[in-house]
């Protein structure tokens, strides 16, 4: 081992925090959200980017938090799952994947939520291509993916897209 | 996460000068880490042997899309998200903007760059066979200057490639087209989404009534490097699309690459399914060289 | 009011939803240490040394725990006792545990783990069921057979002559990962004085219990496990967590500290139990107008290097071996095996996919054989009640698979589109297929097994009113906290949010028995409609509550008898429904107390040019008891349908001398959003006496059907016949050559 790196400063935005950082610059910002700022609903499933269990928004755009050094994270806005709902009301997609059963062993769900929160920011009408390829890069091994999907279109037609009608 | 995270430097330069200084002071000591979906993936696994980098993700200079009436030119840090949301992209070099929504996930569309493809070097590569097709040229920057060079034999083996230690990828040239071209892109990976590739296919022809005027093949995952396949090309420039012509292409094409057994599939499914997507290319009714236009 | 039958909200979602769940490694424990195992390179020999390298680490910081530490018995405590908890003199397979590290800082940890070197000599080894049943080398017990079991139905040596048709076949399938999202993990702390207590992802504390009280030499009272919110098991942790447990506990033991160790991807993979591949070879005979008259059938599993749940995988295995059918005439000769492969453990379905993939397959083989089209052949010979099982159980509901049959073949237009496909092949390049398989599964343990487990409910009331039902059952996602608390409210008339389940204690609850065997609605949901039942009695007989109340009424009635006697609980005690008979000697009898019914039919696309097959769509048909949860019954039918998908098309483990070399999530393939076909569910009631509402278990049904769905569907496209799964595209291209279009 070489001489240890030191820890370094980075500032950034976490749900709308402002929070300085004290960690070494290749640290995963996943790590970094779970132990340093103990926002634990960012979860590991893989530690390889293929699962998606541990999705964080940064600056409104979809990433795998095991990814990416925290060095990275300097000035930039990050949303987790904890800064999806509004306080005590949640967003139209939590809701959704509660009444429409798309959580089961939850593991998965918090990423599945920042991706499909993310998708219909982009896409508020998605066609089906749309939600299995938004959803593509988060791994569910519950569900068989059928209610996650039913819980996009329900959140959609909750946003009040009242003509918004799935082919699922 | 198995590396030992106190030996890994990441700094962040100030300018993309100030890049450049570092990376020639100390030529191999440090290297560019842009978007990180190669380099984190080894560093989780405990595998990223070299252990000082300089994040380049935040350079100005090497981002962009510019057209000018000759090229489309895209900073080495496009990601590929930033591929597919091209309008003259999509238009013009339709096989980048797949290869690029068939890389991962959204996730990793986000943050992985052209660049840090090309860089990474890997066989796999989802848009270097198109780039490949295109005649890409890619520039070169360090303290010197700048350099460019056509992508092809860039790559002169196994994740070796024409670029100096001190050196940086800032931008990938495409000469747009002049006629109109038809493409073919094609990725066998071992799901629809987030697979690596167990040949990836790019394919562009121009058609002159009946008869290939001309045509650019190349492939991944079936040779240390991505591969232009200029002999099949050759095989088929000025023919017309029948059997006898599929049969001596795929011919060709069966001594021009050399697929091997890996973790994920076989030399004997990759070259069977190499020729095999080659004469869809060709024959597919819908979207290959036969379909009515 | 009525709330069985209904979707109530999940009774953890929100917290799942918002990332308020907490998990075992969302928990931190101040002066917590990590854990890290360090496992055999190889898969068989004697341990020679044990090296501590690296002169840059600080070993004298580090803890270190080896079989010398262990203690009380150094074997971890399931069915045999032929499992160590680290490997002493030698090693039976790689990743095998041989040594425990633990440290505060996590990435010094990985470091040193990587800087132990453990030298092992050598022995031959085996990696096959076929190697394994040549018995050239013997690497467990006499003759490498962990258990066998011979089922004898009337006299199957007469009919081989006098059949019109004899028909054999050869089926395999290969290992599956359940790859839980959530990876293992245990939080552990212990000392002499106050014992053993942990914490966890897992499905069955007391089997945890159970092991630690062995490990530790300690008294039932010294020893606590708690199940923490746990992100999927499907079988991966019945009784995987009892080894990390153990180990944690006893790093947690010497370092006086607690210590948590959660693996990582790579090593969950590597190093826990997977589906123990199979071998099946049918033999039957049929008359001329395709009744059965006599199946012989041999069923081998592979389990790895040590016993585990071998036997019991056997078991169910075995018992679903000839399917739901009545045959006068079978002989089913079953072994599980040992090769020296991490040992193979449960994972849904638990022997049945294995064995019903191989009957389902046969079946379309024998029903071309006689000229019938393989519903025909099934029609003719769906077990009907009054009728027996292979292990002469008589069928005590009406049964009718065939009805099943023909639902599920109008909901996907099978005969049309079959007519459609082969006309549409003859000029594509795309092939179009479709199949469909026709199977049961029986819930709750084995024969006497539910008897012997003696499982306990508990429920108490509080002085307002709330209740808490008291189980050890784990909520894994399958949906355990809401149907108990269904169940409880409607057995007492009170809302839906009036009742709550502990959690899993060990220190807190009884022994429900295991969370598996699909017996936690229909089992032990029971006794928690039985508990509900005898608390309000309790009321009842007290003169505080009469037979209509209200919830204030309820709330007033619990206020009073507790301020009388201190507490308000019940307990309900599993007893058998009557005339369930099991003889274990001839394995004979009645296997199940109910078994669920179902028909799959899968339609699929071959593309001839990458040997790619994909399933287009899917329906899943069932007679399930009484549905209790529409969203959670179907979701759990979606679900194992795509572990069904994964099991038949995409998970290939790749071994390399009894390890798995693609032990990542990048080259172990589970099908994503994209890939997943649509999945049509539909359920028919018949209720079942016994069990809560009527209902049946259905947790492991839906993995028995797609893979024989699948390829059959595959067949129909192809008009190739492949027996084996997973079926890569690289074995599809072997066999399809030059069939391309």
């Amino acid at each position: 081992m070489a001489e240890p790196t030191s820890k370094t400063e980075i500032n950034c935005t976490v749900n709308g925090e402002a929070v300085r950082l004290n960690a070494h610059p290749m640290a995963r910002l996943l790590d970094v959200l779970r132990e340093e700022l103990r926002l634990t609903g960012t979860k590991e499933g893989c530690g390889e980017g293929e699962c998606g269990a541990c999705s964080v928004l940064i600056d409104g755009v979809l990433v795998n938090s095991c990814l990416v050094p925290v060095l990275q994270a300097e000035g930039t806005e990050i949303k987790t799952i904890e800064g999806v709902a509004s306080g005590e009301q949640l967003h139209a997609v939590q809701e959704a994947f509660i009444a429409c059963g798309g959580a089961q062993c939850g593991i998965c769900t918090p990423g599945m939520v920042i991706a499909a929160v993310n998708l219909l920011e982009r896409t508020p009408e998605p066609t089906e291509a749309d939600i299995r390829n938004g959803l593509a890069g988060n791994l569910c091994r519950c569900t068989g993916y059928m209610k996650i999907f039913e819980a996009v279109v329900r959140a959609c037609q909750n946003q009040g897209n009242d003509n918004f009608k799935s082919e699922i | 996460m198995r590396a030992y995270l106190p030996d890994y430097e990441l700094k962040s330069p100030g300018s993309l000068a100030e890049a450049l200084s570092l990376l020639s002071d100390e030529p191999g000591v440090w290297r560019p880490f842009a978007g990180g979906t190669d380099l984190m993936v080894l560093f989780e696994a405990g595998r990223l042997a070299h252990k000082k980098f300089i994040n380049i993700w935040n350079l100005p200079e090497l981002r962009g899309v510019e057209v000018t009436p000759e090229h489309v030119t895209l900073g080495a840090l496009t990601t590929y998200t930033e591929v597919q949301a091209s309008e003259v992209l999509r238009k013009e070099f339709p096989m980048l903007c797949r290869a690029a929504s068939e890389t991962g996930g959204l996730a990793i569309q986000n943050r992985g760059t052209l660049g840090g493809n090309i860089a990474n070097a890997s066989p796999a590569g989802d848009s270097p066979p198109a780039l490949l097709v295109y005649d890409a040229e890619l520039e070169l920057v360090s303290t010197e200057g700048a350099r460019w060079l056509p992508y092809e034999g860039f790559h002169t083996g196994y994740k070796q490639m024409l670029m100096r230690p001190d050196e940086l990828i800032k931008s990938i040239r495409l000469p747009r087209p002049a006629g109109p071209w038809r493409h073919y892109y094609r990725k066998v990976g071992t799901r629809k989404a987030q697979a690596i590739s167990k040949i990836c296919f790019a394919g562009v022809a121009q058609l002159e009534g009946e008869r290939i005027a001309d045509v650019r093949i190349a492939l991944g995952s079936v040779a240390p490097v991505v591969v232009r396949c200029a002999r099949t090309e050759d095989v088929l420039k000025g023919r017309e699309i029948d059997e006898e012509t599929v049969g001596a292409a795929r011919a060709e094409l069966a001594r021009e690459i050399s697929p091997i057994d890996d973790i994920r599939s076989t030399a004997n499914y990759r070259l069977q399914v190499a020729l095999n997507v080659l004469e869809d290319f060709l024959t597919n009714a819908e979207y290959g060289l036969k379909a009515e236009r | 009011m009525q709330l069985v039958g209904r979707p109530v909200p999940r009774k953890e979602g929100r917290d799942k939803v918002t990332g308020q769940a907490r998990y075992v490694d969302d928990l931190h424990f101040p002066e917590m240490l990590y854990g890290a195992t360090v496992r055999s390179p190889a898969a068989r020999g004697r341990i020679l040394k044990i090296s501590f390298e690296g002169a840059h680490i600080p070993w004298d910081e580090f803890v270190v725990v080896t079989a010398r530490d262990i203690p009380g018995e150094n074997a971890v405590a399931l069915i045999l006792l032929d499992q160590p908890y680290l490997a002493d003199q030698f090693v039976n397979h790689p990743e095998e545990p041989v040594l425990l590290l633990a440290h505060a800082d996590k990435y010094l940890l990985e470091e040193a783990r990587r800087n132990v070197r453990i030298e092992i000599e050598e022995l031959p080894a085996v990696f096959t069921l076929e190697e394994s049943l040549e018995k050239k080398e013997i690497i467990w017990g006499e003759d490498n057979t962990f258990k066998s079991y011979r089922v004898e139905k009337g006299d199957v040596d007469e009919v081989w002559k006098t059949a019109a048709h004899v028909v054999e076949g050869e089926y395999h399938t290969g290992a599956q990962e359940q790859l839980y999202i959530e990876n293992n993990g245990i939080i552990a702390v212990a000392g002499p004085d106050d014992g053993v207590t942990v914490w966890g992802s897992m499905q069955c504390p007391y089997y945890v219990h159970k092991a630690l009280l062995k490990l530790f030499n300690l008294p039932e009272d010294k020893v606590r496990v708690v199940q923490v919110e746990t992100g999927g098991g499907f079988g991966g942790k019945e009784e995987y967590p009892s080894m990390i447990a153990g180990h944690a506990a006893l790093l947690a033991w010497k370092a006086g500290r607690p210590v948590k160790i959660v693996y990582d991807r790579a090593e969950d993979m590597a190093a826990t139990t997977k589906r123990h591949p199979s071998r099946t070879r049918h033999r039957t005979a049929v008359s001329a107008d395709g009744q059965l008259l006599g199946m012989e059938i041999e069923f081998v599993v592979d389990g790895g290097a040590y016993a585990t749940l071998s036997a019991v995988v056997l078991s169910r295995g075995t018992i679903h071996a000839a399917g739901p059918y009545f045959c006068p005439n079978v002989r089913i000769r079953a072994h599980a095996v040992a090769t020296n492969a991490p040992p193979h453990g449960a994972f849904r379905g638990f022997g049945a996919p294995q064995s019903i993939f191989a009957l389902e397959r046969h079946f379309d083989k024998v029903a071309k054989t006689v000229g019938l089209s393989p519903e025909e052949f099934r029609r003719r010979n769906f077990i009907q009640e009054g009728q027996t099982t292979a292990t002469n159980q008589v069928i005590r509901e009406k049964v009718d698979l065939a009805g099943i049959l023909d639902r599920a073949f109008e909901l996907t237009d099978y005969h049309a589109k079959q007519k459609q496909f082969m006309e549409s092949n003859k000029h594509s390049r795309r092939k179009k297929g479709i199949g469909f398989a026709s199977f049961m599964h029986g819930a709750g343990f084995t024969g006497s097994g539910e008897k012997y487990l003696e499982s306990v409910v508990g429920m108490e009331a509080t002085a307002e009113g709330r209740v808490l039902v008291l189980a050890a059952s784990t909520e894994i996602g399958q949906g355990t906290n809401t149907i108990f608390a269904q169940i409880a409210a409607e057995a007492l008339g009170l809302d839906y949010d009036s009742i709550e389940v502990a959690k899993p204690d060990t220190g807190n609850v009884p022994n429900s028995g295991p969370t598996v065997a699909s017996r936690t609605t229909m089992i032990v949901g029971k006794l928690v409609e039985s508990a509900a039942l005898g608390l309000k009695q309790t009321l009842t007989n007290s003169g505080l509550l009469s037979e209509n109340y209200s919830a204030e009424d309820f709330r007033a009635a619990c206020r009073s008898y507790i301020e009388q006697h201190g507490a308000l609980k019940s307990f309900s005690k599993y007893t058998a429904p009557p005339g369930i008979n099991w003889d274990d000697e001839r394995y004979e009898g009645d296997a199940y107390g109910a078994y669920a019914w179902a028909v799959y039919v899968a339609e699929v696309t071959v593309d001839t040019v990458t040997y790619e097959a994909r399933v287009d769509d899917f329906v899943a048909v069932q007679e399930v008891g009484r549905v209790i949860h529409p969203v959670m019954a179907s979701g759990q039918i979606e679900g194992g349908v795509a572990q069904g998908i994964g099991y038949t098309l995409f998970e290939n483990v790749v071994w390399r001398d009894g390890r798995m070399i693609n032990n990542q999530m990048t080259n172990y393939i589970i099908p994503t959003a994209a890939d997943i076909p649509p999945i049509r569910v539909f359920f028919e009631e018949n209720p079942y006496a016994y069990g809560p509402g009527g209902a049946k278990g259905i947790g492991e049904l839906p993995m028995d059907g797609p893979a024989p769905a699948i390829l059959n569907a595959i067949e129909h496209a192809t008009g190739i016949s492949i027996n084996h799964i997973p079926l890569m595209p690289e074995a599809l291209m072997e066999v399809l050559g030059g069939e391309r279009g």
